[in-house]
């Protein structure tokens, strides 16, 4: 250890409500294109390995992986799928590069959840199939009780979990890429539909469709190749307890030790200052809260503070989820984390248009692989 | 590149019905190899997992749900995923693990359970195929197996009764294998006269499903110096996928298992398998396969395997002896598990420690192989003393 690895390329779909006019597989084809050409690169022959973040059921298939290859040039290469949170992807990328066997490797993911017709019922096919799911429950439940659980812990009052989604949404506004982009006051989440108590439905994000892939290389590669590397200083990833019955419900302990560990990789010991902007999961209004203090980016039980005072405004001190998150772009299953780390890119290259910030030069990507599970990944870049 | 050692490894029974859960033959067998060298579940830095397709189950995010089975309870956690591939791929992925720097000690854990798809594992594979192209024909996984078996024997003149002896041959030898699921001394006659499934594949060409699960613990080669005098080097990896278009492919040759293999041999230096390797585990889901994989893999010319088996150069005690574990045709077919399982079988056989199983001399370098997806995945892992 340890080899300097960099994001060379970008390519991507708008994401949006719907896709019609796309397959899954010319979606992955699309941004596959255009993180070759952003990257200058042929896939045929200067790609020496590829990885895809996909779950079988969310595409109704088993062995998804099967039809990977062709979409993204990578027939008769090394190719493997993680079924995976696609930041997971980008922590693949960087240890394969790191032993040395690969120079450049392609990172793909993509969401095609207006396929999935019952989403709830798929996923409550990731509980516990002995002890949880024959209850029968609505998986969502856990969401609603970890809320809970939380704001009793933190202190966090809804009210700023409201303006988490208030701040994000109107993010969105600014991102021509985004499918929910709203101008929304604190009381419409406060008083829309309560869906898992006190989860109400504007504090959820709703699911959106499109394809992500990133071109990443060593030092060499990359600055033979690029003309605005982005580096991957540290990535991090954890699993906590799985059982209902038996984990931490108010702390994210796995954001916690992913973020040790990225922390610990990029060689960073003061995240607070060192680290400029963040995207952090926001599939729930709490969880950028319950993120933003597991990872060490606010001091314990200041996170609702930081929201209500403005800190966290793309304008403010700390500009988190600038791209709107998942509540203004919308939940892309497993490509989450790459449309995070996409953001974290394109702010370092300046290249975010009307959202882009000033003067930032390091970002924090996190990820959560959502209901029911308990595990995430943490990535740190930077353009220095 | 930082070396890599294999230095501990666990399985258990293979058999049609396990009462335990997917989470409990996990923690099971992980404890198993755990505690083969002498390591606690506190000095493993990282997991990756390997388990076939969610559907076996009906657990959605399965990894998710075993990981606290799999000793990553706050750890590092992953899980790869390549079809029937897998297995072997999760050596693959560990090592990367440990190769990378990131980390010294990484569990390996396969853990399946097909037999909670009712009626039959099969019904989980039909979602495969291609929903335009494939799907409408109605196929099950076998019709492919039969194209493929007829295309590779029409293309080399081989006979239903030349293949069948993989079937006897790896049977036998998981007679002395204690995991094993469907060990037996058969005869070619007994192969010949089983069901025919769909033609030219008979019942006894095919290997059972299993439940089980099986572990291997990879470290660095400061540690593996430190806690054993036995290390076993992961010297070469390869994976390699084809395109999802059956149709584009001819089926008479994996040219994908070459590519993987090729990849491992190049790392490990390898000019000539054939007398550089001194035992190979390919993958035999069927029993051409066998076959069909140790050409691929580059141990005879194509079409030629057959001439090493029935000259008895593949038998146990034959110069180099091919799936002397009994293969998944005789321990089982526990598809993750069965490509560790492999893995595990050079571990053993290369320290020494296989038992009765045990080939003559001193075997010094194996090569393990899976297969999966739709014909179409090759991952190799060469290991070595």
């Amino acid at each position: 250890m340890q080899r300097r690895v960099a994001i060379i390329g970008v390519g991507y779909t708008p994401f949006r409500p719907i896709t019609p006019d796309m397959s899954f597989k010319e979606m992955m084809f699309e941004a596959a294109q255009k993180a070759y050409e952003d990257a200058g690169v042929c896939p045929r022959k200067d790609i020496d390995a590829f990885v895809t973040c996909e779950e079988d059921f969310t595409h109704g298939r088993s062995i998804f992986n099967i039809h990977t290859p062709d979409n993204i040039g990578a027939v008769m290469k090394r190719i493997h799928t993680l079924p995976a949170e696609s930041l997971y992807g980008l922590a693949d990328a960087f240890m394969l590069i790191n032993t040395g066997l690969v120079d450049v490797m392609a990172v793909e993911s993509h969401s095609k959840a207006s396929n999935m017709l019952t989403p709830d019922y798929l996923v409550a096919h990731a509980m516990d199939p002995v002890y949880n799911k024959p209850l029968g429950y609505n998986p969502y439940f856990i969401a609603g009780m970890e809320m809970n659980r939380y704001l009793h812990d933190s202190g966090v009052t809804r009210e700023q979990c409201a303006l988490v989604s208030v701040k994000n949404r109107a993010n969105a506004l600014l991102n021509p890429d985004a499918a929910y982009g709203d101008r929304i006051a604190m009381d419409d989440v406060l008083e829309s539909e309560t869906m898992f108590w006190p989860l109400n439905r504007l504090d959820m994000s709703s699911p959106a469709d499109g394809g992500i892939v990133m071109v990443v290389a060593c030092e060499e590669k990359a600055r033979d190749l690029c003309d605005k590397p982005v580096w991957v200083r540290g990535v991090g990833w954890c699993s906590d307890a799985p059982s209902l019955e038996t984990r931490e419900w108010g702390e994210a302990v796995y954001a916690r030790l992913a973020g040790e560990m990225a922390y610990r990789v990029a060689g960073v010991t003061n995240p607070r200052i060192e680290v400029d902007f963040a995207e952090v999961d926001d599939t729930f209004t709490y969880k950028e809260l319950q993120h933003l203090e597991a990872l060490k980016l606010c001091a314990p039980g200041q996170a609702g503070f930081m929201v209500e005072e403005g800190a966290t405004q793309r304008e403010g001190a700390f500009p988190v989820n600038v791209s709107g998150g998942s509540l203004g772009v919308g939940r892309l299953d497993e490509a989450t984390g790459l449309q995070k780390v996409l953001e974290v890119v394109l702010q370092l290259r300046g290249e975010a248009g009307p959202r882009q910030l000033e003067d930032v030069s390091v970002g924090l990507a996190q990820s959560w692989r959502g209901v029911p599970a308990n595990s995430g990944a943490v990535a740190i870049l930077s353009n220095e | 590149m930082r070396k890599v050692a294999v230095v501990g490894a666990g399985m258990t029974k293979f058999m049609r019905r396990a009462q335990e859960t997917g989470k409990e033959l996990a923690w099971e067998t992980a404890k198993l190899a755990l505690d083969s060298c002498e390591l606690t579940v506190k000095d493993v830095d990282c997991v990756v997992m390997g388990t076939a397709p969610d559907a076996f189950d009906m657990v959605h995010m399965k990894h998710e749900y075993l990981s606290d089975g799999a000793g990553a309870w706050r750890k590092p956690y992953v899980r790869g995923f390549l079809g029937g591939g897998t297995g072997v791929f999760t050596a693959c992925q560990a090592w990367y693990h440990v190769a990378s720097g990131m980390f010294d000690v990484c569990l390996a854990v396969t853990e399946e359970k097909m037999s909670s798809c009712l009626p039959h594992p099969q019904g989980a594979f039909v979602t495969c195929w291609d929903q335009f192209t494939e799907s409408p024909l109605g196929t099950s996984l076998l019709w492919f197996f039969a194209w493929e078996m007829n295309r590779y024997m029409t293309s080399h003149g081989i006979t239903e009764r030349e293949i069948a002896l993989v079937s006897v041959k790896n049977k036998k030898n998981a007679l002395h294998h204690p995991c094993a699921q469907l060990p037996g001394e058969i005869t070619v006659d007994d192969v010949m006269k089983s069901e025919i499934m769909a033609w030219p594949v008979k019942r006894l060409d095919v290997s059972p499903t299993s439940d089980g699960a099986a572990v291997l613990v990879f470290a660095s080669e400061e540690v593996a110096k430190r806690i054993t005098d036995r290390p076993v080097w992961v010297q070469g990896v390869g994976w390699c996928l084809d395109t999802m278009y059956i149709g584009q492919r001819d089926l008479y040759y994996p040219k994908y298992v070459e590519y993987a293999a090729r990849m491992a041999y190049d790392m490990a230096g390898i000019k000539d398998p054939r007398r550089e390797i001194d035992i190979a585990e390919p993958y035999d889901p069927f029993s051409y396969k066998e076959l069909h994989h140790g050409e691929g893999l580059l141990l005879c010319d194509k079409g030629e395997a057959v001439r090493l088996l029935v000259d008895g150069e593949t038998q146990k005690t034959g110069r180099q002896p091919w799936c002397p574990s009994g293969g998944a045709l005789g321990v089982g077919n526990a598809i993750a598990a069965t490509g560790v399982m492999k893995v595990a079988e050079l571990f053993w056989q290369l320290r020494g420690e296989a038992g009765e199983r045990q080939v003559p001399g001193r075997p010094r370098r194996g090569v393990a192989q899976a297969w999966g997806d739709e014909m179409q995945v090759g991952t190799v892992v060469v290991l070595g003393v």
